[in-house]
């Protein structure tokens, strides 16, 4: 069974459906990849995945355990990160600190109310190693919302890793990059996917194409394909599509 | 993170130093300036409710516009419990904290999912509950006049007893309680929890996928802020030997934000003691002079929101230069404004 399965997921808004009948299912070791175009559905199946939304009928599993219509911050504990395509990072704060904040072992003590957190020299060792890993040696007492975009996109990956999580979802962590920072990230991605389980959605085919085990494409709101890049390149819909040549 | 610091500075930092120092000779150099003692125990008293006050609109971002509310369930239950059940200084102030962190767990069940306008018309909606509950409800507050007479209990220490009768006196206990009361907030503005409330401020969203129980927080916040109001009300009750439903009213409510605000209650921790100590000198400095000082007062308020937000302790900190929290404090003030729903 895989890591992460999704069960015939659907959700609207109002009378607008955006998912229908959605099936997936991510691999622990892998890197899964979601791709369609703008409006698709992509972002809203990450957010019912990971517990913003509910979804009006499916299933969602998570290592075998019923998850679906769990908080937020439930699916985080069981050790669900995800990254958000508009980015959302505690601006006041300096990098550093917002990656203390996401450790999983400040979050067990988030009711103490008597010792230092900045005192805690384990805590910002820990964080530290995490920015070093998203390139942002450095850059550690720089406020968040003072960072350049590229630093902040960097961030917002960092934010996520963090948790230490089982399984890591990133959405469109490229948005907004130019071609050389893309390429900066998609080694970040590559690096990461030694030691993480990651599903990333991207409309950059190419991005895609080089570091995914397995691809799904969502177009309105369902999954039209799914495979391996291999596989893929062969597909009708792929080669029809707007999306950019797959390379 | 912030360089490390001394065992006495995580404390006692130098600022805190400052203010106990000014506080503990105020009886000395109260009098020549042209004051009086009794000023002191009102300045220390509010300092105490501003200081929790902030805990919940600087820290956390929840502006509540109804915490006169458990300032005086705090005066009240305080009141009570010597009246009629007896006399006692440390069973009367757990008394009145218990009632009031009640009170604010169970008013916070209903705002804990809310913020910005929708959580302060909550706030309101509930001071007012409170405000009118203490007015018609007779038989326990005395209506419109309170209670009245509250004896003032000597300072049981087991062995030795001494009154507090005298203001002078008096003066040095309240003080005692604000020591605490500053000493353990600062503890808790740089825990893991004051940090994590700072981050529900800063992204509420984002503290939840980060696996918070943002929720729980509020809730946590907002009662731990009521408590110390109500601490500050038995105080008050103390100071004044009586308890009235002004405390409560809309009107008093609005005047703990507004001094928090002025002195600059979002880039500081500061910001509410400057604030207090303001406000009461400009009441009696001003008072003097023109009967419409609130209006002046008031208006200084404004222009200051306006032109600002950061407060005076902000303006402090442009002037040595040290690093603000400036851009931080227009937000807030715009978060509170705006930011609906969830
Ligand atoms: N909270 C929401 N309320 C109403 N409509 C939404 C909401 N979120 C997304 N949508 C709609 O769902 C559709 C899919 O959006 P989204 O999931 O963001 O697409 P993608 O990430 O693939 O670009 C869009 O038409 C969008 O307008
Ligand atoms: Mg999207």
């Amino acid at each position: 069974m895989a890591l992460f399965e999704a069960r015939g997921i659907h959700k609207r808004f109002g009378r607008q459906v955006v998912l229908e009948r959605i099936d997936l299912s991510f691999e622990a070791g892998r890197l899964s990849g979601i791709m369609g175009p703008n409006g698709a559905g992509k972002t809203t199946c990450f957010n019912v995945l990971t517990g913003r939304f509910k979804p009006d009928r499916g299933r969602v599993v998570f290592d075998g355990e019923d998850i679906t219509g769990l908080s937020p911050s439930a699916i985080a504990r069981k050790g669900i990160a995800r990254s958000f395509q508009i980015m959302s990072l505690f601006d006041e704060y300096s990098a550093l600190e917002n990656i203390v904040i996401a450790l999983p072992d400040v979050r067990a003590r988030g009711f103490n109310m008597i010792d230092s957190l900045s005192a805690d020299s384990e805590a910002a060792d820990r964080a530290a190693a995490v920015l070093a890993r998203v390139g942002l040696a450095g850059r550690e007492h720089r406020r968040a919302g003072d960072l350049a975009y590229g630093e902040r996109r960097a961030l917002e990956v960092g934010v996520a890793l963090a948790a230490r999580p089982r399984l890591l979802f990133l959405d469109e962590p490229t948005s907004g990059l130019g071609t050389e920072a893309t390429a900066r990230l998609a080694d970040l991605v590559q690096d990461l996917k030694r030691d993480h389980s990651i599903v990333v959605i991207e409309h950059d085919m190419q991005f895609l194409f080089g570091l995914a085990d397995t691809i799904s494409v969502i177009h309105w709101g369902q999954v039209v394909a799914a495979g391996t890049p291999d596989a893929l390149r062969e597909n009708k819909w792929v080669q029809r599509s707007t999306l950019g040549a797959p390379p | 993170m912030a360089p490390r610091q001394s065992f006495a500075g995580r404390w006692v930092p130098g600022e805190m130093a400052l203010l106990f120092v000014l506080m503990a000779t105020l009886p000395l150099w109260i009098g020549p300036v042209g004051l009086y003692q009794y000023l002191g125990i009102e300045i220390a008293i509010w300092m105490i409710y501003g200081l929790g006050y902030n805990l919940l609109l600087g820290y956390s971002g929840l502006p509540s516009f109804g915490h006169g509310a458990f300032f005086g369930i705090g005066a009240y239950a305080f009141g009570l419990f010597q009246l009629r059940v007896f006399e006692s200084l440390w069973l009367g102030m757990v008394c009145a904290v218990v009632a009031a962190a009640v009170a604010g767990a169970f008013v916070a069940c209903f705002l804990s999912h809310r913020r910005g306008i929708y959580f302060a018309l909550l706030t309101i909606a509930f001071g007012q509950v409170f405000w009118f509950v203490s007015i018609k409800w007779h038989a326990v507050t005395g209506g419109e006049d309170g209670l009245l007479n509250i004896p003032r209990p000597a300072l049981e220490l087991g062995v030795i007893s001494p009154a507090l009768s005298t203001n002078a006196d008096f003066f040095y206990f309240v003080l005692f309680v604000l020591a605490v009361v500053t000493v353990l907030l600062w503890r808790l503005v740089h825990s893991p929890f004051g940090k994590v409330l700072q981050a529900i401020r800063q992204n509420e969203e984002r503290a939840r996928f980060v696996g918070y129980n943002v929720w729980l927080f509020k809730w946590a916040a907002f009662t731990l802020s009521a408590a110390i109001a109500g601490l500050a009300g038995s105080l008050f009750s103390m100071a004044q030997q009586s308890a009235y439903p002004d405390v409560m009213s809309l009107h008093a409510s609005g005047i703990i934000v507004m001094m928090t605000l002025i002195g600059g209650g979002f880039v500081s921790f500061w910001g509410p003691v400057i604030g207090v100590a303001v406000y009461f000198v400009a009441r009696d400095v001003l008072g003097t002079l023109t009967e419409t000082w609130l209006l002046w007062f008031g208006l200084v308020f404004v222009l200051a929101v306006i032109f600002k937000p950061e407060g005076i302790a902000g303006a402090w900190q442009e002037f040595t230069g040290a690093k603000g929290r400036h851009a931080l404090a227009r937000r807030a003030m715009a978060g509170l404004i705006s930011a609906g729903r969830k």
